[in-house]
């Protein structure tokens, strides 16, 4: 990058240490949650909306991709570097603003990690439901960016469904304020809900309202084992048209049981197909009504054995259980690709088989577990990298399983967002119709196409944009 | 860029360089970002776990040249291991940085005046004790200040040197030269086992090995003192120093074969000695000769606490004067030996003491003294104490207990900093304290410590 832009940059951050060319800080900013890399030009750290929009202002004028960045967790490569970009590096304005219980909301900058403004407004008996696996460490704006969801998004919805306001940088240097403090607000376009989603490529998300609800008192689990994956899915179907909405429903196929045992000794059975982690929240006694009553269901759909928690802290011991998968199936081989697809609750039988003939087909090891009240599931390939091979069939199986997806009913991704990596399969899910009106948006938003290039749109018709 | 090419540009350029496989093993989760103080202070990707792992990464790739900037990264770090407490695929990530700090070494090497200290004076116990012996004098003489005045300014070195005199603990004879080789159960004997004692204790503190061995034998252990035993060697470890550090390993095991049969259990009192003797079987395991004898020897290791709660008597009942405490997990015994409720358990046996609860207990938030971090990278240091005095007058204490010599002083520096009368104890010296009076039979003499020194009690918090 040459040295008048540099110092143009400089003066939008307003200060040396906020911009680094150091070959050891483009190196550690090369990447996201994925395996893939690419070095930016130069990393910049803003403190504030005003530095966020003067990068934007610069890099608008130059033709200079800027790619936005929480903590770098993201699994599409949404916050990848493209040659050349401004990786804008969002993770130090992590500022809660302000808590208002008299509004039920908060007020929160974008690189606030989703686990502390939960806990934070947990501490006043407030409530903040979108829980993606990597709350601990992801950010807000991440999320705004992602619409993440997680487990319990099929009682309590996903991110976008607790934006009410944001303040958004636009290439050129705007500031645009979106939404407000209402819930209720239909005055104009909805736009915050345009941007929640759009994975960086319109603008720069600097602070986000988030609508809170109250917190529920009790979390009653149980965990139930079937030995056919038919009958788990019934069970949620079931469970539903009981009026029972689950605060979780977690499916995990053989593989991630045997893979979860092998980790922890829980004593879960494994030969059985299927395992249904079951949670409700709510009053205590409300909670304990429900959870028995979806015991007497998953018993009556079949299943072989089921375990109940009589407290929160037993709730949490069963849930163990559900946080233990990730690390355990990390140790299972070098590496994994975990994909996200959706399809509707009814397919999840089939899907699933679909899936394992997949990995069968490309000999490839999978395990699969999900958000089985949502069909949203993680198959997961194991392999490893250094093994070429191996790699093109994680390739070819990758692009079979978002096929198969698709041809259920279902779509591409659930919750990690299209980033690089499924932007080439975008037309298996959208019409052309609709990827022409994408294309328009964008060039509203941002003729010069400098917002998050190459992700999101194939790239034809992110080309017919510019 | 395709997410599915495979990986095939490693390249060794330096012998020392950690395992590429293991560098691959780390998926990018982000999960220790979470728990890393240097991540949280700055919020920037270069200091935190991944980023570090893929800075090695980008060197053994070749995309990135050793530069003096990596090798700065990595003695970013603090060591606290906070991160491996929480990586999902249990990388190694601490180990991992410290061998690219030896790595780095060859053409980075650390500033001479530390390399000197490390080598020349802890090397052995004796050239300790020789050189601890002038700053002893001049700390006696009040002199300590005056050499700050004069040497202060020196470019380099200036800064360490100031910070080390308003850190130094006040150095005493050393402890090791009083101790008998043997130290008889008072009682019945029900255990053996042999003792170690660190450096720091040695010179520093030596009060606090007074009261571990006190302490062990009337738990009915009687405790062997191999005096020839070197420092453990973590130093030398964590500053690049890794062929030091693995001279000095294969001499203490060698030491500690020695010994003859039935010992149960090598003890210690500091938590980073007792970190770095467990990992002996990790230093050692690729060297062929003595990879099974390493194994042997960190089986044995138990820290202090780890030991005396699990084989504390019953009947042998701690009244302790009525205190306000908090426990402070030292990261090298919580995050490192997994040693967390040990210690709990054992100060739960005092009657008279009170254990409030401490921020952020787990993973361990580092207190900021971290070997020698609050020399050579004083001011986060500064920032890391600063939150940690910040928990613990949250707590509402009036005496931190701690088990690891490092935390202790660090605490002590953060209570005269903000001129706050805080008591700073070892578990084992609250052990001893809260003891049931022995009738007649007084063990002090065997182990070199004074009536008078015990009997001072509560006062003596000036490390
Ligand atoms: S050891 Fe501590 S400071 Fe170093 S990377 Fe791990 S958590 Fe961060
Ligand atoms: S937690 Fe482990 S695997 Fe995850 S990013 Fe950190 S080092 Fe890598």
């Amino acid at each position: 990058m040459n040295a008048a832009i540099l110092s143009e940059l400089r003066a939008a951050v307003q200060d040396d240490i906020r911009l680094s060319v150091a070959p050891e800080d483009l190196a550690a900013y090369a990447y996201d949650g994925t395996w893939a890399e690419t070095a930016p030009a130069v990393v910049v750290h803003p403190d504030s909306s005003e530095q966020t929009a003067a990068v934007l202002r610069v890099a608008h004028a130059r033709r200079i991709p800027v790619v936005p960045r929480g903590s770098g967790t993201g699994l599409a490569g949404g916050s990848l570097p493209v040659p050349g970009a401004i990786c804008l590096n969002l993770a130090r304005m992590n500022r809660i603003i302000e808590i208002s219980r008299g509004d039920s909301l908060a007020i929160a900058q974008p690189g606030v990690v989703t686990q502390d403004l939960q806990q934070a407004v947990e501490k006043l008996g407030l409530f903040y439901p979108p829980d993606p696996a990597s709350s601990y460490q992801c950010t807000l704006g991440g999320n705004v960016a992602t619409n993440a969801g997680g487990p319990r998004c099929l009682k309590y919805g996903v991110t976008s469904d607790y934006v009410l306001g944001l303040t958004v940088c636009l290439p050129g240097g705007a500031i645009m304020r979106l939404g407000g403090r209402t819930i209720k607000n239909v005055t104009g376009y909805n736009l915050s809900q345009l941007i929640v989603g759009s994975e960086g490529t319109l603008g720069v998300v600097t602070e986000i309202v988030l609508r809170l609800i109250p917190r529920p008192d009790a979390e009653r689990t149980a965990l139930a084992t079937f030995s056919r994956m038919a009958d788990a899915c019934a069970a949620v179907g079931a469970m539903l048209s009981a009026g029972i909405v689950p605060l979780l429903a977690e499916l995990m196929d053989r593989a991630t049981i045997r893979a979860v045992e092998e980790f922890r000794s829980f004593g879960l059975p494994t030969d059985v197909e299927a395992l249904l982690l079951i949670a409700v929240d709510g009053d205590p006694a409300l909670a304990q009504s429900a959870i028995d009553s979806a015991a007497d269901i998953l018993r009556g759909a079949g299943a072989r054995d089921v375990r109940l928690s009589r407290s929160s802290e037993e709730s949490d011991a069963l849930g163990e259980a559900r946080r233990s998968v990730s690390p355990a199936i990390a140790r299972l081989a070098p590496h994994k690709l975990g994909e996200d697809v959706a399809v509707p609750r009814s397919r999840i039988p089939e899907m699933v088989a679909r899936l394992q003939d997949i990995a069968r087909e490309n000999a490839l090891d999978i395990v699969v577990y999900g958000h089985i009240g949502d069909g949203n599931l993680h198959p997961t390939l194991l392999c490893d990298r250094r093994d070429n091979a191996v790699m093109r069939r994680v390739e070819r199986a990758a692009g079979q399983m978002l096929e198969a997806a698709v041809a259920l009913g279902g779509t591409l991704s659930g919750e990690h967002g299209i980033g690089v990596f499924k932007r080439d399969y975008m037309r298996l899910a959208c019409d052309s119709e609709a990827l022409r009106r994408m294309a328009a948006v964008k060039r509203v938003f941002d003729p010069h196409g400098i917002m998050n290039p190459g992700k999101k749109l194939p790239e034809e018709i992110e080309k017919g944009a510019e | 860029m395709s997410l599915f090419d495979p990986i095939n540009g490693q390249r060794f350029f330096a012998p020392d360089l950690p395992g590429y496989d293991k560098l691959l093993g780390c998926v990018r989760c982000g999960r220790c970002l979470s728990v890393c103080p240097t991540y949280e202070l700055t919020r920037i990707e270069t200091f935190s776990p991944r980023g570090r792992l893929s800075l090695l990464r980008a060197v053994e790739d070749g995309r990135l040249e050793l530069t003096r900037g990596v090798a700065e990264h990595l003695y970013h770090c603090l060591d606290c291991r906070s991160c491996d407490t929480v990586c999902p695929p249990g990388v190694g990530i601490g180990e991992l940085i410290v061998r690219g700090r030896a790595a780095a070494e060859a053409r980075h090497a650390r500033p001479w005046w530390l390399r000197r200290l490390l080598d020349v004076f802890l090397a052995s116990p004796a050239r300790v004790e020789t050189a601890a012996a002038p700053l002893r004098l001049l700390q006696a003489l009040r002199l300590d200040r005056l050499v700050v005045l004069t040497l202060g300014g020196l470019p380099g070195i200036g800064a360490t040197i100031r910070t080390l005199q308003a850190f130094a603990p006040r150095l005493s004879r050393p402890l090791r030269r009083e101790l008998p080789r043997v130290v008889r159960a008072s009682g019945e004997e029900r255990h053996r086992v042999a003792f170690f004692l660190g450096c720091l204790m040695n010179v520093a503190m030596p009060d606090v090995s007074r009261a571990t061995l006190h302490v062990l034998a009337r738990a009915g252990c009687t405790v062997l003192i191999p005096r020839e035993q070197a420092c453990c060697g973590a130093p030398h470890d964590d500053q690049g120093q890794r062929a030091t550090a693995l001279r000095l390993a294969r001499r203490n095991i060698a030491l500690f074969e020695s010994l003859p049969d039935g010992i149960e259990a090598i003890v210690t009192d500091c938590a980073g000695c007792g970190a770095a003797l467990k990992e002996y079987a990790l230093w050692l395991a690729d060297d062929p000769e003595w990879a099974s004898r390493a194994r042997r020897f960190s089986a044995r290791v138990r820290d202090v606490t780890e030991w005396l709660d699990a084989i504390w008597p019953e009947e042998l009942k701690l009244d302790h004067e009525p205190r306000l405490a908090v426990y402070h997990d030292p990261c090298h015994l919580a995050n490192i030996q997994g040693v967390r409720a040990a210690p709990r358990s054992l100060l739960a046996r005092v009657s008279g003491l009170e254990l409030r609860p401490l921020a952020n207990g787990f993973p361990v938030e580092c207190c900021g003294s971290a070997g020698i971090y609050n020399l050579t990278h004083t001011a986060r240091s500064l920032a890391l104490l600063e939150r940690k005095m910040a928990a613990i007058e949250a707590a509402g204490a009036e005496m931190v207990v701690s088990a690891n010599p490092g935390c202790l002083m660090q605490i002590a520096w953060g209570a005269r900093r903000a001129n706050r009368s805080l008591s700073l104890r070892h578990v084992v010296e609250i052990l001893d304290a809260s003891l049931p009076k022995t009738a007649g039979h007084d063990d002090d003499h065997v182990i070199g410590m004074s009536t008078k020194a015990r009997k001072r009690g509560d006062s003596k918090n000036e490390f």
